[in-house]
């Protein structure tokens, strides 16, 4: 039931949707169109996808800088987030954030994060916050391979822990703690027995198989949601841009980015629906639709109004909020 | 009206705003034990484990947390123990509670308080005495609060928890058995407004916290030389009360400010030019600042008195800027 052709065909849609959406921002970053940093998940769709597949309107989650999917993947609308990339009033954060910040919290996106390891205590006292309200909800934290070797992800592991709070740990571990090989960088046997030390159940899989990362994620908060405290979801992948846009990433060799791309996630996916019975041209129909809502959210974004400068002032804080310049 | 320490008022103001809102809760090392000081004492058995919560000693996620927590709409009150270990979870204080509100475009609020013991108390030492407050204000996003009575103690603690920006709450941890009258029942105490501890026509004193009492003794000896110095308690370093500050200068035409942290880029500092930018012309002698000089608390009583700013040298200033 659960990995059916009709549910993986629409969690192919929006892996689709997220690889259109992270090669238009890519392209629009090189052409200067896009101002500020833009990290792309292209590569990683299928661990974002097959872990939101599993949750709710109400379940919450935290990001990081490579964040464009995970919040297309908890439900928000591609056109904002493209403007907010365009640094346009009709962004989901009215221009403030960007990509690095991207959110939406209307979906329980709690946001993007430019600091590694960051999202990971939010996430647990999310979590937290939520059970003091008497809600069933649970918290999802996406971070990367780097972030484990930061102190708040030991932290935040030992407060889930010992606190037994609903949160679904997910690394997204493709490799690369920014520009350098994070094996080279890092003891022990990788982020899985980091957790298991701390007496958190981790499953290591490959994140490029949507069916094996749906599949594992829904057991993985099926057990978070009947009360039996963390998890923690290892999933292997490839960063298949550089580190940003403008990142050319001469630090690895083309034919190993080329073997790769034989193992991405679309195309494996695209395989597997075939091989379930999909029809080649539903799928070509559903890349050309969401390649073309996407372009479509650029064309819009493009001639969105900039926000008024007096929104540089807003949201600042209640008490003691800036005056606007010159207004001292 | 009930004399109280300063440290009951505050465990008073936890305990009334926790029976008043069931989403406010507190965080932090050893609270279940009444805290480091006591100021949590007695709260974990009125109000649980999961309200009053014992954290491990990891402040990141304590902070971290907090910003979750108050994310999704609990007021969250964060214990540091004493204000130096705050440091341990800047990047959550600075780079997640403060900016979050602001680079999600106000799709959320952030509604925490965070109590640093702070100053000097009983030889702590380098890493236990810190005065950082100026730090904070410069951080766009957060409410800085340094109350130096019960009664604002009291009245200050329970504003910063209902407020729904961060606060940063400092309480001097020498003032903790300080007693003094609280008003009854539900008592909150303005942020932003400063108050007149004693008025006196020759002179302003700005200061907060535990430096006001300093400068009350100072006072009370300048005015045997005939010299009225009117001190302002500042109570909330931001937003500050310019415009007291600024009234009383103008009037008494001498402006010191007085404060326990490092000299260099404190608070005073900004005190000071606003008042160069706006009483230009009008001061009777050059605005001046006390403060520490720019070395790390020492610990032998001999070594720490060289850094401690007390009455006797905010009598000298005064003294001094009163024969200009």
């Amino acid at each position: 039931m659960k990995n059916n052709l009709a549910r993986m065909t629409e969690l192919y849609r929006t892996m689709v949707r997220i690889r259109a959406f992270e090669d238009a921002a890519q392209a629009a970053a090189r052409a200067g169109k896009v101002v500020g940093a833009v990290h792309s998940s292209a590569g990683q769709e299928a661990v974002a996808v097959g872990v939101c597949a599993n949750l709710r309107i109400d379940d919450v989650l935290t990001s990081t800088h490579r964040g464009h999917g995970h919040t297309i993947a908890k439900g928000a609308d591609a056109g904002a987030m493209m403007a907010e990339l365009f640094g346009r009033s009709t962004g989901t954060n009215g221009g403030k954030g960007g990509s690095l910040h991207i959110a939406d919290f209307s979906v329980g996106m709690l946001g993007a994060n430019g600091v590694v390891a960051a999202g990971l205590p939010i996430a647990v006292g999310a979590a937290q916050g939520l059970r003091l309200k008497g809600s069933e909800a649970l918290a999802v934290t996406f971070f990367g391979d780097g972030a484990t070797n930061r102190g708040p992800f030991l932290e935040a592991l030992n407060w889930a822990a010992s606190f037994a709070l609903p949160v679904l740990f997910v690394c997204e571990d493709n490799g690369f703690s920014a520009m350098t090989r994070t094996a080279s960088v890092t003891g022990g046997s990788g982020p899985a027995a980091r957790a298991e030390a701390i007496g958190v159940r981790a499953v290591t899989i490959d994140g490029n198989d949507l069916m094996a990362v749906d599949h594992t994620a829904g057991e993985l908060i099926a057990e978070i949601r009947a009360g039996g405290g963390p998890r923690f979801l290892h999933c292997r992948t490839y960063r298949l841009r550089g580190h940003t846009a403008t990142d050319p990433a001469r630090y690895r060799e083309e034919a190993e980015v080329a073997a790769h791309e034989l193992v991405e996630p679309l195309t494996l996916a695209r395989i597997k629906l075939i091989e379930l019975g999909a029809a080649a041209r539903d799928l070509d129909a559903i890349e050309a639709e969401e390649f073309a809502l996407i372009e479509r959210a650029v064309a819009a974004a493009e001639v969105a109004a900039p926000p008024d400068p007096s929104a540089a002032y807003a949201d600042v804080q209640d008490l003691g909020a800036p005056p606007a310049r010159g207004a001292l | 009206m009930t004399v109280m320490t300063y440290q009951e008022a505050a465990r008073q103001a936890v305990r009334h705003e926790m029976r008043r809102d069931p989403l406010v809760w507190a965080l932090g090392e050893d609270l279940g034990r009444g805290g480091v000081f006591g100021q949590y004492r007695g709260l974990q058995e009125e109000f649980g484990p999961a309200r009053i919560v014992d954290t491990p000693i990891s402040e990141a996620a304590i902070m971290g947390a907090a910003v979750g927590a108050a994310l999704v709409g609990t007021r969250p009150i964060v214990e540091m123990r004493f204000a130096d270990f705050a440091l341990c979870a800047m990047d959550e204080l600075i780079n997640q509670a403060a900016k979050n509100r602001y680079m999600f475009g106000g799709q959320g609020r952030v509604p925490l308080v965070v109590r640093q013991p702070t100053g000097l108390w009983r030889n702590s030492a380098a890493q236990h005495s810190q005065s950082l407050e100026a730090w904070y204000v410069h951080v766009p996003g957060l409410v800085v609060i340094a109350p130096a009575t019960p009664a604002d103690n009291r009245g200050l603690l329970a504003a910063a928890i209902r407020s729904d920006d961060p606060v940063v709450y400092f309480e001097h941890k020498n003032l903790w058995q300080l007693e003094g009258e609280v008003p009854d029942g539900d008592h909150l105490t303005p942020i932003g407004r400063a108050e007149i501890r004693r008025p006196g026509r020759d002179i302003t004193i700005v200061t907060w916290s535990a430096l006001v009492h300093e400068a009350l003794t100072a006072a009370g000896q300048a005015a045997i030389d005939g010299i009225e110095a009117e001190i302002i308690d500042l109570r909330s370093l931001w937003p500050w009360d310019r415009e007291m500050v600024l009234a009383s200068a103008a009037r008494t035409g001498r402006l010191l400010v007085a404060h326990e942290a490092v000299l260099a880029s404190g608070f005073g500092a900004e005190v000071a030019a606003v008042a160069a930018e706006e009483l230009f012309g009008r001061l009777k002698a050059p605005v001046r600042r006390l403060g520490a000089p720019r070395m790390p608390v020492p610990y032998a009583a001999v070594l720490e008195a060289e850094y401690r700013v007390d009455a006797s040298d905010i009598l000298a200033a005064v003294r001094s800027l009163c024969a200009e």
